[in-house]
């Protein structure tokens, strides 16, 4: 534990909040909702939407 | 380190924008590697993207029926940013190559900066606030959200999505209009700027950049000082593009990690180092 305690570790916590909120995203379907948009030209990117 | 910075650029530029077909056919990559986004600022709607843009896919998530807190995006910019900071700028992104590679170009007299950077550099942040964050999720659409930094600012849609498309796609190029227009001056704008200023968009419009920058002072990654061996030369900072003091360099919002710093220092008292 005092590995994480340590201040120059905060990197660390940054990756666990990171892969938490990655796990929260997906269980809440938001990478379907990144896909749907992706897979499709995105009118607004490219001027004309 | 110079040499070495834009190979991994154009790799990285390259292996991600790599669905030649869509180039010549005018169509985008539509396998589930778009479930992913790159790190930097790519475009997917770029012919050759075979991953999401992670600011076109924030809005998406901000542009949702309901207010939803975008997690899955989140997570990915705490993850690289954690991990990297601002070293995906410096080294990731394709439209940091681009500007890179403009201001190469020997015409002008090179500024690091422009006239009045101590507030345009705060411009980035208003472009998160404003066109990100509040005008994907309600201001500039009312109910119906849109993603505005896309439609209304973004060059690298333009000039990685907008302009392969249209000069490939006949359908697409009839129903180009004065937001087609308005994108392309944007966009030649900061590419002539780029000439003579080192990575404008990057310093003062780029969003990505403003998120980035926050991880900065903590990232693994790091350049780290051995103050006790620093003859306080100034060395490191002229060789910054961004015109960076000793003391700011690394854990600055504005550091892009590009190691210019690291090859000028005369004492090696700078050295890219992981932060364990």
């Amino acid at each position: 534990m005092d590995f994480l305690k340590n201040k120059s570790h905060r990197w660390l916590w940054g990756v666990l909040a990171g892969i938490l909120f990655l796990g929260a995203g997906a269980a809440k379907g938001q990478f379907s909702v990144i896909f749907r948009k992706a897979v499709m030209i995105c009118l607004e990117c490219i001027g004309i939407g | 380190m110079k040499r070495l910075r834009l190979v991994v650029q154009l790799l990285f530029t390259i292996v991600t924008n790599g669905y030649a077909y869509g180039f010549l056919n005018g169509k985008i990559y539509q396998g589930r590697l778009k479930y992913t986004c790159v790190p930097g600022l790519n475009c997917y709607s770029c012919p050759g993207a075979l991953a999401s843009c992670p600011l076109g896919a924030l809005q998406a998530l901000l542009n949702q029926q309901g207010f939803q807190i975008p997690f899955g995006m989140l997570g990915f910019f705490f993850l690289f940013g954690s991990l990297l900071g601002r070293m995906i700028c410096g080294w990731m992104c394709p439209f940091g190559l681009v500007q890179d590679l403009l201001h190469r170009i020997p015409l002008f007299h090179k500024r690091k900066k422009m006239p009045f950077h101590s507030v345009l550099k705060y411009g980035k942040y208003a472009v998160l606030v404003f066109l990100v964050l509040i005008g994907s999720s309600f201001l500039f659409g009312g109910f119906a959200k849109m993603p505005a930094f896309c439609k209304f600012l973004c060059p690298s849609g333009t000039l990685f999505g907008a302009l392969p498309l249209l000069g490939s796609n006949e359908m697409l190029r009839s129903q180009a209009g004065g937001l087609f227009w308005w994108k392309l001056g944007i966009l030649l704008l900061i590419l002539a700027l780029s000439v003579k200023v080192y990575r404008p968009f990057c310093q003062y419009l780029c969003p990505l950049g403003a998120i980035y920058g926050w991880f900065n002072g903590f990232s693994l990654v790091q350049i780290r000082w051995e103050k006790e061996q620093c003859i306080l030369c100034g060395a490191c900072q002229k060789a910054c593009p961004v015109d960076l003091a000793v003391d700011e360099i690394s854990i600055s919002a504005e550091c892009i990690r590009c190691g210019k710093c690291v090859t000028a220092c005369p004492r090696d008292c700078l050295s890219f180092r992981k932060k364990v």
